[in-house]
């Protein structure tokens, strides 16, 4: 685990870069989240994913997989891997702050 | 840490419900993680591509040690279908896509899919006969192109 600064304030991450308490996020961190991970702007789109994902996490305690995604939170699989090539779920949920959706399929 | 696995290519050779689903499991996996995934279909793997044949993919009952079913009682008429049913019915409870739904959103998450030249020739098949998620029919030599800078798992 490393404690670094994301919008000017300090987070714990492990070594995947996913946050180890969700409750450290804030929505200004999107952003500079998404840009490590390839997202230089982040959609309408892009935030009905992210905030799907933290609400499913605070939810059910873990996010969902992709299949969960593009039956539930009102995107399809297919714009899923536009927004998200290189791999929705695991993708949102850096951005999104919350742990890897674990999770077969 | 190890180098990260960047692309797959699954073969899914065998035309059964337990022949089947590891494949699929493993290339969608792959997809969710951003890794580029293939899937060629060669054999009795096919079915699961064939327009006809997907929805009616049977659980093997004879030979089948891990199902711990006499293999007499295996081969009885209906043993297939009611083990299917009831394996159809316990991934339904675990919200596990049916084999036509599941092909469908692999497709969906960019993976390519792929059958045999050999076998299509083999059981007199053409494109037609299977879902129109399939890129193309390919041989051997044209699926090590594609495989090229990957990994290969056969099933």
């Amino acid at each position: 685990m490393t404690t670094e600064t994301i919008a000017g304030v300090a987070v714990d991450r492990n070594e995947e870069g996913f946050f180890t308490d969700a409750t450290q996020w804030t929505e200004d961190m999107a952003p500079e989240l998404a840009k490590a991970e390839g997202i230089d702007e982040l959609t309408p789109d892009h935030w009905t994913v992210i905030r799907f994902m933290r609400s499913e996490y605070f939810d059910k305690g873990t996010g969902p997989t992709v299949r969960m995604l593009g039956k539930t939170s009102g995107v399809s699989v297919k714009e899923l891997y536009q927004l998200f090539p290189k791999g929705p779920a695991k993708i949102a949920a850096r951005i999104a702050g919350i742990p890897k959706p674990r999770g077969c399929i | 840490m190890a180098d990260p696995i960047e692309k797959v290519s699954i073969i899914i050779s065998k035309g059964s419900l337990e022949g089947i689903y590891p494949g699929l499991i493993m290339a969608n996996g792959a997809r969710a993680e951003g890794i580029e995934a293939n899937l060629f279909f060669t054999f009795f793997g096919m079915d699961a591509i064939h327009k006809a044949r997907h929805e009616h993919i049977k659980l093997a009952t004879v030979g089948n040690p891990g199902l711990h079913l006499p293999t007499m009682a295996g081969g009885l008429p209906g043993v297939s279908a009611v083990m299917t049913k009831y394996m159809n019915h316990k991934m339904e409870e675990l919200d596990i896509p049916s084999i036509p739904e599941f092909i469908e959103l692999i497709a969906d998450t960019g993976a390519g899919l792929y059958a045999c030249q050999a076998s299509v020739d083999l059981f007199g098949l053409s494109k037609d006969d299977f879902i129109d998620q399939v890129e193309a029919i390919i041989t051997v030599g044209e699926f090590y192109e594609i495989a090229a800078g990957g990994h290969i798992i056969f099933t």
